[in-house]
Formats: C-alpha cells, structure tokens, sequence
C-alpha cells in the first residue's frame, strides 16, 4: 500500500509542471476564468528485464512525455479557447499496488490514459468506481482487449499486434516475398505476435514455411556470425520473420542469416505506431515538438498515449452544444460517432472503430534509418476504409460489449 | 546556433556567383521554391521552362515579392531566416529577423510589414521589412501555417494546423479578437479580393470553410468528391482565386488533381489531374495561366484558366514548394 505513495508524490510534483503549462497559456487573452480540464495518466512500471544489449534502455518516461505532449497541445489550442489543461500523473512501480493507484486516478473523473499490460489494464476497467468512465489503452497491443475481453469503458490508441501484422504483410504480399520464415522468442508476447503473422499469412495469402522457437539462452553477441547461421536455415523462403518484442536477441541476426534473405518483423524492417524515420505529413513538427519536450525520439508508446491526450482534446472542442464535455459517456459517444476525426501526422485522418474502440490509424514500415512503407498498402481493399484492412474487423471482432454502442 | 551563424556567410558568398547566372528573359516569370534542394527554379512564363535556378536558404517554402517586384522575400526555414533577395541578380541582399522555422508569410498591402508563421514556435512574427525589426510576436496555435491578409489591410489571418483553428488579428494592434475552428489541419487561408470572405482549407478534414469576413459567421463548407480516389486522400491545400472572384482553384494533395470552384455557388465545376501531390500555386495575373507545384513528383503543372486543361508539365527541383510570379 506505501509503495504506491511514492509514485502519487512524484504525481503531485508534476501536476506542478502542469500547472506551469496552464501559467504559460496565461500570456494569450482568454485564459482568465478558463473552464478547467483534466486528462489522468496511470501507469504500472514495467519490472526491468535484462536484454543482451544495453544500446537502447527503457526511457523512464515512456508513454508519460507522449501524454505530456498531448496535454501541451491540447492546452495551446485550449487557451483560444477558454479552456485550461492539466494531467495528472500516477505512475506505479512494478511492485507497487496498481489497484489502490488505479482508484485514485479513477477518483479524478477525469479521461484516464493506461499505460499498463493487459492484467492490469482489465482490473482497472473493472473496478466499480470505473463504471461510466472514459480508459485508453495506450500500451497494451493484445488483440484480445479488442475481441472477446474488450470492455465498453476502454478504447485502444496502441495498434493491436493483428493491425502490425497484417500491415507488415500487406507490404510483403504486395512484393510477392510471400514464403515466411518465423523465429520466434519463449514470451507469451512473441508468440502472440509470430501468431498475428501468422493469422495475416492466412489473410492475406502468404505462407509460413516454418515456425520455429529461438532455441539459445546464451549471449550471442561475439558468436552471432557463427551461431545464427546455423539457427537460420530453414526450407526456401523469401523473408525471415523475428518475433521478439523485448529485443533480446533479434537485433543479432540481419546479416548473419544462412541464407541471404531481409530480416522483419520486431527487427529490420518493423510494423509501428511511430518511429523516428517518419517524418512525412507533417510528422516531421510533432517528432520536434517531442524532441524538444522529452529530449529523445517519439516512440510507438510516446504516440499512443500523445493521440489518446489529443482525442480528447479534440472530443472536448468539437462536442456538439448542449453536452457537458466534463462527462466521459458524451464524449466517448463523440469519439466513437461518425463526427469525430483527428490529424495524425500520418497522412489520414484518424477515428476509432465503433465495433471495439480501436483507433483507425496507418502503420509505418520502418527501419532504424528510414520509412521503408506505409500501410495500408495501395491495392488492399475494402467497402469502408482501407484502414479497415489492418486488424479485425467489424464481422470477425466478436467485441459483445460494443454492440449497439456505435453508430 | 553557430551552424546557423557560419551559414549566413557561406550564402553572402553564394551571391556573387549566382550574379554571374544569365539574367532571366525579359517575359514575366514564376518563382518556384525547392524545399529539398535550397533553390529556386524560376520558369518563363512564355516559353514555360525553366531559365535558370537560383540558390537560397536551407528548406525554402514561403515565397512572394515586394510590390514593385524589386525584392524577393522567401521562407528559408532551416536557416531560421526570412531572405531578401534580388531577383534580376538572384543575390542575397540581407535576411530578415524571422523568428525560428519560418514556413509561410504574407506581405501586407502597405508593402511593409510581413508577417511570418513560425511554425515549430505556436508565434506569427511581424516584421518591418524596411527597418529590419520585429514589431511583434503573437502568440497562435500549434503549427502555424496559412496566412492572410484582408485587401484593406485591417485583418492578419493565421491558421494553426495541429489547433485547427483560424486567427483572426487586428493588423494596428497585433490582437487577435476571433478564433473560429476549422476541420482538422487547415493549411492555407485566402480572403475574396473583395475581401468580404475568408476562405481556409482543411488538409485532413478534406473540406474548404468559407467565412463571412465582417462576422466571422461560417457560411458554409466544400467537400471533394472524385471517382475512385479514396476520399480520405482527397486533402485540399493550397488554392488561388481568379482575380474577379469568379472561379477557385484547388490543389488536393495525394488525390493529385486540382479542383476548379464555382466561389459565389461554392460548388467543384472540374477536376483536373495534375503531377503528384499538389502543393501551392501562382496565377498570372491577367488569370490565364495558374502554376501548380507538385511536391512528389517534383514538377510544376501548367493549366489553362479558360480552358480547365492541363497544358504542360515542366520538371523543377526536389519537393516544389511555393510560387510567385513577376513581370
């Protein structure tokens, strides 16, 4: 119970950075009598996990700067507007008890963003002082938050890992690399994510030639050029799919396969919410904008939490007269109806599924040094929006808590 | 800091060797900024190719001329730098206090103050462009892009992409005394030359809102509508008006066509294709010809005003940005 005091005092000295946010708004004429809005970050704190290589920790602000960011634009558009921003922060310790935390954000009343693993987010929803409340899941990539555990109080601005995969092979299918090879890691995560490829291989009539678990529990970083060939030969294929979310040991095998064929998947060329190479639509500003705020690049984590700040932002603006925009149930009505859309910096406007709450979005194909492809890729159809092809979707979402929710 | 320090020299010394490129024909000219490659193709307006090609500042976008056509002013946004440049010699002549990352401007009719959207700074900046100095920064939303002024001079428009709203300034005072929201990404605003309307395009949300100028009332929104483009890339952006305010033309981004707009009726007469990801545009201004950059494709399509048609495409440089024409 203690250990998540902590966490709330570290919440309340950053209130004070919102606050100084509002003050700064305080220069342009409006700002005098604003009518105030809260937005609430949670988030469990992942237990640190050690991985092979040290070159990319963990920022500490993950999620958090991207909130942040959301919260300062909502607050430069608000000032012109009478209102007034702030977020209020509460983040848990992987040790600490989420619960107790959970129901302090919950008492704000306000949009809670969540930036936490699937438990957590689910015991969240279901807390009873949750009931009415607005949630977004801004981490959580497990399809099953969107099918059948979905709950009516939580919509989703992280892609699910369905969405990834299929934009992934939209892009190979399209250059006809249609046989996979998949390795996968032992975590519940890679598999879900080698099970989404091969979901997409279904859907979109690619192959798997072979699945295969990463066999090594050694540090391969002096052995990799002789180790993975071995470990990589497999029957004819034309790419090598990585399935390994914690980045342990893929970022070891481009270039050392047996077989010259491109890496992708969680290494190489990799499907994502966001990423430094995009820069197109405008992207270039709020990768900046980012930069400026929390001194590193914007992550897929960064941009979740940074879209779901904006949604309501935008949900709050745009309710129609005679709403209160202070009552999630209007505004999660407003963002799941046909009237809301939001910029994205990724070339579509942006809106969430009303079948499940998912955002709409398209997904970058990158590597480290560039923006390989954007999906979904031209050719791939459907009778509402192409961005409709990426993920379930509405026939196949089996989200009951949804039903006769949207428009 | 300091790279922006040595880059001001380096470009003073570019000068004398763009002094040396033959002087343009003596027929009218459009100017058209490279953002990809700090140049400027600049393209005769006879003989539609271009004549020579002009080195700026780092990522120039916005571009237009003093009244006179004796100086030219352009957005070098990496080079944290309004350029003022000769035209008839392409050199430097001085920068401008600008603000950082200047994306677009609009020179007011008193041919004087310019007044700059900082796009990565929420600020508008305005500049005496005679005396060199900031006369104010205002403080706008997120991304300022489009600009605008009133033909009297009275009111500065600014939109603000990310805030989706327009700014509405008093041009005396420097305060802004209406904001009204516009869909999601507006890009670029245009008054009526009657100036009894504001019109502002809305790159996401896919629609141009026309205000009433005197209220600041919307009077209405144009949507888009082309056969088998998905209308979520039919994204309108920059546009021109011919000067009787009888007909609008806008550039629709990926959906690569330009629009052709009855303005009185506000309903699309045409579309007509042009290269890939229209951009901005410049119209002679006798409205026979209207320039059109096309960012992707880095061209500049030709249209005939009357006819609707376009005439001819002539390659530029890297990411066409902006254009001006001159006699």
């Amino acid at each position: 119970m203690t250990s998540w005091i902590g966490a709330k005092t570290r919440g309340a000295a950053r209130l004070l950075l919102g606050a100084a946010l509002a003050l700064g708004a305080a220069r342009a004429p409006a700002a005098q009598d604003a009518e105030a809005f809260e937005i609430v970050y949670l988030e469990r704190a992942p237990a640190p996990r050690p991985v092979l290589s040290n070159l990319d920790p963990r920022p500490a602000d993950l999620g958090l700067a991207g909130a942040r960011l959301g919260v300062a634009d909502n607050a430069a558009m608000g000032r012109f507007l009478g209102q007034s921003w702030r977020l209020s922060e509460f983040v848990v310790p992987p040790e600490g008890d989420f619960a107790a935390a959970a129901r302090a954000a919950l008492a704000r009343g306000a949009p809670v963003i969540a930036n936490a693993p699937a438990e957590d987010l689910l015991a969240l929803a279901d807390m009873p002082e949750a009931a009415g409340a607005l949630i977004f899941n801004a981490a959580a990539r497990d399809d099953a938050l969107r099918r059948g555990a979905c709950r009516a109080n939580v919509l989703h601005t992280i892609p699910s890992r369905a969405m990834l995969a299929d934009a992934l092979a939209q892009f190979l299918v399209r250059k006809r690399w249609t046989r996979w090879f998949v390795i996968e890691g032992r975590g519940a995560q890679d598999r879900a994510f080698a099970d989404a490829m091969a979901r997409a291989a279904a859907k979109f009539g690619a192959r798997i030639v072979e699945r295969r678990e990463w066999p090594l529990d050694a540090d391969i970083r002096r052995t990799a050029s002789s180790e993975a060939p071995l470990l990589t030969q497999a029957p004819e294929h034309d790419v090598l799919i990585l399935a390994d979310e914690a980045d342990d040991w893929d970022r070891y095998i481009p270039y050392n396969t047996f077989s010259p064929r491109p890496v992708a998947g969680t290494e190489g060329m990799e499907p994502v919410a966001w990423s430094r190479p995009v820069e197109a639509w405008g992207a270039a500003q709020l990768q900046s904008r980012f930069r400026d705020l929390a001194g590193r690049d914007m992550t897929s984590e960064d941009y979740a939490a940074w879209a779901a700040a904006r949604a309501v932002g935008e949900a709050v603006t745009r309710l129609a007269a005679g709403r209160d925009p202070h009552d999630p149930r209007a505004l999660r009505a407003h963002l799941l109806s046909g009237a809301f859309e939001m910029g994205g910096f990724k070339g579509r406007k942006l809106s969430f599924r009303a079948w499940n709450g998912q955002l709409r979005q398209p997904i970058p194909l990158t590597h480290p040094r560039a923006l390989v492809a954007q999906a979904p890729i031209e050719g791939f159809l459907h009778r509402v929006t192409e961005l409709d092809t990426l993920g379930y979707d509405q026939p196949e979402a089996g989200c009951a808590a949804f039903e006769d929710k949207g428009e | 800091m300091s790279i922006r320090a040595r880059i001001a020299p380096l470009l003073v010394a570019l000068a004398p060797l763009t002094a040396l490129a033959p002087a343009g024909a003596q027929g009218a000219e459009i100017w058209v900024t490279n953002e990809k490659d700090d140049a400027i193709s600049v393209i005769d307006v006879e003989s539609l190719s271009v004549t020579r090609t002009v080195p700026v500042g780092e990522r120039p976008r916005g571009v237009t001329f003093s009244r006179d056509y004796s100086r030219l002013y352009v957005c070098a946004s990496d080079s944290d730098a309004v350029q003022v440049i000769d035209p008839e010699t392409g050199a430097l002549l001085h920068n401008l206090p600008s603000g950082e990352d200047p994306e677009q401007f609009i020179l007011h009719p008193d041919d004087r103050r310019l007044y700059i959207a900082n796009e990565d700074d929420a600020v508008a900046t305005v500049v005496d462009t005679a005396a060199r100095t900031v006369l104010a920064q205002i403080d706008v939303g997120v991304e300022p892009e489009g600009m605008a002024v009133s033909p009297d001079g009275k009111v500065v428009i600014v939109t603000s992409e990310t805030s989706s709203m327009a700014h509405w300034i008093d041009a005396d005072t420097h305060r802004i005394f209406a904001n009204t929201l516009v869909d999601q990404r507006p890009r670029h605003a245009e008054f009526t030359h009657d100036g009894k309307q504001l019109w502002v395009s809305s790159e996401i949300g896919g629609t141009i809102s026309v205000f009433d100028a005197a209220t600041q009332e919307l009077l209405g929104k144009i949507g888009f509508e082309i056969r088998g483009v998905n209308p979520d890339l039919i994204q309108p952006v920059g546009f021109k008006m011919t000067s009787d305010d009888s007909l609008a033309f806008v550039a629709l981004g990926p959906a690569n066509h330009v629009a052709v707009v009855d303005v009185p009726g506000r309903k699309v007469l045409d579309y007509i294709l042009v290269g890939r990801r229209p951009w901005h545009m410049a119209m002679t201004p006798d409205d026979r010809l209207l320039f059109v950059t096309n960012g992707v494709s880095g061209d500049v399509t030709v249209i005939d005003v009357a006819a609707r048609e376009a005439v001819k495409t002539i390659k530029v440089g890297r990411y066409p940005w902006g254009a001006a024409w001159r006699p």
